[in-house]
């Protein structure tokens, strides 16, 4: 069948810079470009392109340009570019269209419509360069009141804290699993979680026997398929997070394809190498709240109530209620998904249409878990669209402990948001299993991009608490005064729970 | 009915109120009783870090005849307001004996009518609850059902007086110079967005607990979040009223020592809670997880009293002033050394507390748990 799809993007090679070095040809992992040796020439396969700059970034005498594809159809605003693509790759392949990374669509994002306070002569800014500035954060349940008695003179405390993580910057690097990405990413995100004083979470697909000695600094997901749960990988994390829901992807569980699945991430899968790695859409012992609280205690029981227990929701309409049953079920962090967040694959029509913004289920769940008084009992984690330091102080000030990050984490180690995760050629040798394709990702240079980037997000979060006059992240959290919306329609301003900028 | 007082006193609805004040402590750690005249010196001396729109004085040990009797001071906007509450008053509790509070002419702004109320709870009426929530409870429901009552004074044995004048106008307008009392605090205000209404000046008061505050809390938002979670109504919108809930929360109902409040309210940096031997290490750390919502962040200095206790607290980087001096029996605390100084020019010791540091003035002997391991600046 002829394909009726136009490539989307058009590869220009300025042919005077050209030197023939064949650096895009070995970059390309989708054979975009060929070397013509009659005509001792470069030449492109435009529909092959998917416009990740892997080949422009790497290109010695800036000779490549991609353009968006300048043939288009007739102008229509209900049926886009997008639209008719799709349309024609259904037609030519009866196939659910998927797609990788987070919603690209506009209209969820509310962070560009919240705005930050700044303190003016009432009460004094604060100059982190020059005086202290916390932003130590511990996750985990709290009780409501402390006891404590008199000993010779001395205050003893009397209550024993459950187990609790200690993040020493507010971020943590969001679930992404060994074959979903590759294990030098997954390295450099454990490596580099270490060096900052916070997390990283291996996903749903098992612990590399590697990663162990990163156990301190590592979370581990227990999700619907169950790959790699054993004995050792609950003892070796710092917590265990059981995985419902995820951002990308409401209702649906994780998809690896077989052809990701090699040797070794069978191994640490424990399933047969080549075969897909589908997890059932729901957990199929959890069909109910009490079903989550038998889960969660068996957990608890397994690592003997040394670990706190994540479970991880997508943040979708009734999230408020669920997470309510959630705390009261025993979980100690509550992991909030958005619907900006992202996936190595997923169906696009489910990650562009299935969930709520990330912004208003914090709100709503923050605000929940406080009517009911039961907000200390648990943890919240927002993850799915975090993209600056001021999307982090604006999701803390919502009402959330901390926050994951996962595409931004990825950015600085050289992903572009191509969306082509699923098919496992990623040029940039991050989401892939290929050996060799991996090799451009060096755990080394790869953990000291995100160890800057952390640092960097850190110093500025510290910059804007202080000009607000806030020393320590605790007065931070849930303090939506620091917050006023702009934009927003009274509904949203209500649902946010911040007053309108100027009032 | 609740808006009313939140928009009495919070009129432009702003986040909270914003303002400069001067505060200043005297108290007899023998609890001997002495006159006004001192206090109100002292915070006269310190006139130009109010604008008049503020001022006032908590004194105890100013009933003796009554001492076992809670002591209501309640202002009244309307005769109806006062015809209301008389009935509710008389509903609830025993009313021994109720007067207008005596008050002279003086240099303040549109007095209301206060009255005094010495009463005791209908026991019937308690229906398991302690007598203090009683108390309180129906102290909430003045404030808020009535419209335009209300009670700024509930302890026994102590009372509240404040309004809309320099302090030392509003002493005048009450004749404090007739009362004797071992413990005052007193304050001048410099407010900035809740003018000419009385029942925002300071001191603020439940039960015998009061609190006078120099500051604007930065984190007012998550600390009144958090106390309404433990059922506290913030009707005032006021940050001050966040500390008394605050104060009332953990002292009164949770029965923390003040040395361990005060590291709540102004918690010690993580950098020392970690270079702490172990077992102290590990109840400060435990503080701040678990009361981290209420650390007062943003400058603040507070003066807490209740019966037998003066408890003179800065915020952790000491954002505001406050000074502490000793002389014979006489613990001073102050905004300012010259107010001291004034009243007692000699002093045994005076000090500059550090950040986050409380100076407690205790009276003989009261069974509240003393904590000296964690208690610096020590009295003496």
């Amino acid at each position: 069948m002829k394909t009726y799809l136009l490539p989307e993007y058009i590869v220009e090679r300025d042919a005077e810079r050209c030197i023939r070095c064949k650096v895009c040809v070995n970059q390309c992992t989708y054979d975009t470009h060929y070397y013509d040796a009659e005509d001792d020439v470069i030449r492109s396969r435009d529909e092959n392109c998917v416009n990740c700059q892997r080949c422009v970034t790497f290109c010695p005498t800036h000779a490549i340009t991609i353009r968006k594809n300048p043939n288009a159809y007739r102008e229509n605003s209900n049926w886009t570019w997008e639209t008719f693509r799709d349309i024609k790759k259904q037609s030519e392949t009866s196939g659910v269209i998927l797609t990788g990374m987070g919603c690209d669509k506009p209209h969820f994002t509310y962070w560009d419509r919240l705005l930050l306070n700044a303190s003016q002569v009432t009460n004094p800014s604060i100059d982190p360069l020059r005086e202290p500035m916390e932003i130590r954060t511990y996750l985990g349940a709290k009780p409501d009141a402390l006891e404590m008695e008199l000993e010779n003179g001395d205050v003893v405390l009397k209550t024993q804290l459950t187990p609790q993580l200690c993040l020493e910057t507010p971020i943590m690097f969001s679930a992404m699993s060994y074959g979903a990405i590759s294990l030098n990413v997954q390295e450099a995100l454990a490596r580099a979680a270490t060096e900052c004083g916070t997390y990283f979470n291996s996903g749903e697909g098992g612990l590399h026997k590697s990663l162990y000695k990163y156990g301190s600094h590592a979370i581990v997901q227990v999700a619907s398929g169950r790959f790699g749960v054993h004995p050792e990988y609950l003892d070796v994390a710092t917590a265990v997070e059981i995985k419902i829901g995820q951002g990308a992807k409401p209702g649906i569980g994780g998809h690896l394809p077989g052809e990701k699945v090699t040797e070794d991430v069978a191994r640490v899968r424990m399933i047969p190498p080549g075969t897909d790695a589908l997890s059932p859409a729901p957990q199929h012992d959890i069909y109910s709240i009490e079903d989550l609280r038998q889960l969660i205690y068996a957990i608890k029981e397994a690592t003997n109530y040394t670990k706190p227990v994540s479970v991880k929701i997508a943040a979708v309409h009734n999230s408020a209620a669920i997470a309510s049953g959630m705390v009261r079920a025993g979980a100690d962090i509550i992991a909030l998904d958005g619907v900006r967040g992202a996936t190595g694959a997923a169906p696009k029509v489910i990650r562009d249409n299935v969930g709520i913004p990330i912004e208003l289920a914090i709100a709503q769940v923050d605000q929940r878990l406080r009517e009911e008084g039961i907000r200390n009992k648990a943890s919240i984690v927002a993850a799915g669209g975090i993209r600056s330091s001021a999307d982090v102080v604006k999701a803390i000030a919502l009402g959330a402990d901390a926050v994951s990050i996962a595409t931004a984490a990825l950015v600085a180690i050289g992903c572009t948001i191509c969306q082509r995760c699923y098919t496992g050629k990623c040029p940039w040798g991050i989401a892939t299993s290929d050996p060799w394709i991996s090799k451009r990702v060096n755990p080394e240079i790869a953990s000291e991009r995100l160890a800057n980037l952390l640092r960097a997000w850190s110093f500025e979060i510290k910059e804007m608490m202080g000009g607000m006059g806030i020393n320590a992240i605790e007065s931070l959290r849930g303090n939506r005064l620091a917050l006023r919306g702009v934009g927003l329609t009274d509904t949203e301003l209500k649902i946010l729970g911040v007053k309108m900028a100027g009032e | 009915m609740m808006k009313n007082i939140g928009k009495i006193n919070n009129p432009y609805n702003d986040d909270k109120d914003f303002d400069g004040c001067s505060l200043f402590g005297m108290m007899n750690l023998e609890g001997k009783r002495f006159s006004a005249r001192d206090p109100i010196r002292a915070i006269a001396n310190m006139h130009e870090r109010g604008n008049g729109l503020g001022g006032g004085f908590a004194a105890y040990g100013i009933y003796p005849e009554h001492q076992d009797d809670y002591a209501f001071h309640i202002m009244y906007l309307s005769k109806e307001a006062k015809e209301k509450t008389d009935k509710l008053l008389r509903e609830n509790f025993e009313v021994l004996h109720d007067e207008e509070i005596p008050t002279r002419t003086a240099n303040v702004r549109d007095p209301p009518l206060v009255w005094r109320y010495f009463v005791q709870p209908i026991k019937q009426r308690l229906e398991g609850q302690s007598e203090e929530d009683y108390v309180i409870a129906q102290v909430m429901r003045i404030n808020t059902e009535t419209g335009k009552a209300f009670v700024f004074s509930s302890g026994k044995n102590m009372g509240v007086f404040k309004g809309v004048g320099y302090p030392e106008d509003i002493a005048d307008f009450f004749r404090l110079d007739e009362y004797e009392g071992y413990l005052w605090t007193c304050h001048g205000r410099f407010p900035t967005n809740t003018p000419g209404w009385w029942g925002g000046a300071h001191p603020f008061n439940i039960l015998d607990w009061t609190v006078v505050h120099n500051g604007e809390l930065s984190s007012y938002g998550i600390n009144r979040r958090y106390l309404e979670m433990y059922g506290y109504k913030c009707t005032m919108r006021t940050d001050t009223e966040v500390l008394a809930y605050a104060v009332d929360l953990l002292m009164r109902r949770q029965r923390l020592p003040v040395e361990i409040v005060a590291k709540i309210f102004a918690a010690p940096l993580w950098s020392e809670i970690d270079a702490m031997e172990p077992k102290k290490q590990q109840l400060l750390k435990a503080l701040r997880q678990t009361y981290g919502s209420l650390l007062m962040n943003g400058p603040f200095s507070i003066i807490i009293a209740h019966h037998g206790e003066m408890i003179g607290l800065t915020d952790r980087i000491k954002l505001r002033p406050l000074i502490a001096g000793t002389r014979d029996n006489f613990l001073y605390l102050s905004s300012e050394e010259a107010a001291i100084r004034l009243v007692s020019p000699t002093l045994d010791r005076v000090w500059y507390p550090r950040g986050g540091e409380p100076v407690v003035g205790k009276l003989g002997e009261r069974p509240t748990i003393e904590v000296l391991a964690y208690r610096e600046e020590k009295v003496k």
